[in-house]
């Protein structure tokens, strides 16, 4: 719709236009402590947030980030130390059981449903979402096809494998229609077919339904195809919120020179120093973020040269969100790319 | 856009066919284990007990019922819960819109249930087996059920407080075990000390009720009230169980 066709919509009356809350949670000074014996673990350090109706807003962080544990609170099944957490304007740390009114969650482990089959667990989380018998049943029926799942709908789930019990337990998430789906770490085990049925089921509901998504993951390439936005965590904090486009900007003048050996490289030579004290090493196997002038010119050294010997591979890219989560401080390699 | 919650009925409902499921996953082991060992008991103690004294005899055989319905409800539910509590998977359950009441007294209902076939096998053919008279032993219908919803619930409510999954395994056998000695052996030939125990022990008022049922002239005063008793021990374990569910989503 264009600015001018914009103008010909006459507007409706007030008392006609629902009630379309802009923002689904607000969150705000939320922090949590884990008390350990060899001391408090900050688990949630202070975390501001903005989530906004109708759009995937991604979690993006390492594991032990804190991804988890702001998740459960946001659900109300992990009471905060300290924040607020509004959801629709109503006060999830004060009324933790009306979050399940609006939110349906997909926990990491799907053990409780391990005894069902894919058929009857979609049923039944849909009768206990509030679903009569007959709406349940026709919900079962909707999915399973929307999923793909009747090869194995009437096997019991902890006979099935990683990927078809994640989409089955997906599934099962989506069943009962809530406003907003907290999904952690969907995809997880999941084959490029499965993959793309769980982002166009999501896609569906946001389109007709306007379903708020919240996705937590640790995949970057993930992140960058399906987010609208992403706030990254690194040890209980948000060390950034934005789009990933913008939030790629902040680091685009980086490229990724990835480098793999097929030797030790000679350790006097001063460009390998160089590189070295940059680069994340994972084996033999390096990777290091330049500026991209700096990137051409190592990269011009090292298979002009000599050391171009001890190469056996190697890849330039341009910047991921792994790098942004990397130039704003955070500590960890753990952040998937595949 | 906010979605519905379910009724307590259908909550119940729900939840009540979906843990079926578990009995139509693994029916023939948990049937066979739950069963065999109390058979074993009534047939074994057969050549042991004292066959002068028909109060041993009832013993045997209503405690060998009610430690079919243990061995499932108390013993595999502790187990269970205790592994979905270490893997976090009740946070599936603690999402929904459903009390944690509904939840619990339907699975409890469900495990209680998964134990009726061998109970009321044992039940009748131990009575058979020792010549006891066989007019009122339906009085194992309304005991298995009381007895399986309240050691059930217990059951529920040692695997959600225990700190670990090994300790919820291990308290789930003790219990069975403590429920066994406890429903074998007849009252008066326990030392003091572990009569008090016997006393406090919930399915001790099972044990006395079918026992009592048994006899040549059932005592129905003391099969109504050892009932009654069962009754209250299924509210109070409900309640505590689902307490403890609470605690176990909300306290990770």
């Amino acid at each position: 719709m264009t600015a001018g066709e914009l103008h010909e919509v006459a507007p409706k009356p007030a008392s006609a236009v629902p009630a379309q809350p802009s923002v689904a949670y607000e969150v705000a000074g939320l922090t949590k402590v884990y008390r350990a014996k060899s001391g408090d673990v900050p688990a949630s350090a202070g975390i501001d947030l903005t989530i906004r109706a109708g759009e995937v807003f991604g979690l993006l962080g390492p594991n032990g980030a804190g991804k988890t544990t702001l998740v459960r609170q946001l659900i109300g099944l992990l009471r905060p130390d300290a924040g607020s957490i509004k959801l629709f304007g109503q006060d999830v740390v004060a009324h933790p059981r009306v979050v399940p009114d609006f939110v349906a969650y997909l926990p990491q482990d799907d053990a409780a449903l391990a005894d069902l089959t894919p058929s009857s667990a979609l049923e039944t989380t849909a009768r206990l979402r509030g679903l009569s018998k007959a709406a349940a049943r026709a919900t079962r029926d909707e999915l399973v096809e929307e999923l793909a799942l009747a090869p194995f709908a009437r096997r019991p789930i902890g006979k099935l494998s990683g990927g078809q019990r994640r989409l089955a337990s997906f599934g099962a998430t989506l069943a009962g229609d809530r406003p907003v789906l907290v999904l952690d770490e969907p995809t997880t085990g999941l084959d490029p077919n499965a993959r793309r049925a769980v982002w166009s089921a999501l896609e569906r509901r946001r389109l007709a339904n306007g379903v708020t998504v919240v996705l937590v993951t640790h995949n970057v390439l993930e992140a960058e195809t399906v987010l609208d936005r992403v706030a990254i965590l690194d040890r209980g904090r948000v060390i950034a919120s934005d789009t990933p486009g913008r939030l790629k900007a902040l680091v685009d003048r980086d490229v990724r020179l990835e480098l793999a050996w097929r030797d030790e490289p000679p350790a006097d030579d001063p460009l390998v120093s160089t590189l070295r004290a940059k680069a994340i090493q994972r084996g033999r196997r390096w990777s290091v973020r330049l500026d991209a002038d700096h990137a051409r010119a190592a990269l011009g050294q090292l298979t002009g040269g000599p050391l171009f010997e001890a190469l056996d591979d190697f890849t330039l890219t341009t910047p991921s969100l792994e790098d942004v989560y990397l130039a704003l401080g955070g500590s960890s390699d753990e952040l998937e790319r595949t | 856009m906010t979605g519905a919650r379910p009724s307590f009925a259908a909550a119940f409902g729900a939840v009540f066919t979906g843990q079926l499921a578990r009995a139509r996953a693994g029916a023939i082991p948990i049937f066979m284990a739950a069963t065999v060992q109390s058979v074993g008991l009534v047939v074994l103690l057969k050549g042991l007990v004292d066959t002068s004294s028909d109060v041993t005899e009832q013993s045997v055989v209503a405690g060998s019922s009610v430690t079919v319905v243990s061995f499932v409800a108390l013993n595999l539910l502790a187990q269970r819960f205790g592994a979905l509590k270490a893997s976090g998977a009740l946070d599936y359950f603690g999402a929904l819109p459903v009390s944690p009441a509904a939840l619990i007294t339907a699975t409890a209902a469900a495990w209680a249930s998964f134990t009726v076939p061998g109970s009321i096998l044992v039940a009748v053919g131990g009575a058979a087996f020792y010549g006891l008279p066989m007019g009122a032993v339906w009085v194992i219908v309304p005991v298995v059920v009381l007895a399986g919803i309240s050691l059930a619930g217990l059951g529920a409510l040692l695997g959600l407080a225990a700190p670990r999954q090994e300790i919820a395994t291990v308290a789930g056998q003790l219990g069975m075990a403590a429920v066994m000695f406890l429903g074998l052996v007849p009252a008066h030939r326990l030392p003091g000390v572990v009569q008090g125990v016997r006393a406090v022990v919930p399915s001790t008022y099972a044990v006395d009720a079918f026992a009592a049922a048994l006899k040549s002239s059932p005592r129905w005063g003391t099969v109504g009230v050892d009932l009654g008793v069962c009754v209250g021990v299924c509210v109070l374990a409900l309640a505590a169980s689902a307490w403890a569910f609470r605690r176990a989503v909300t306290q990770r």
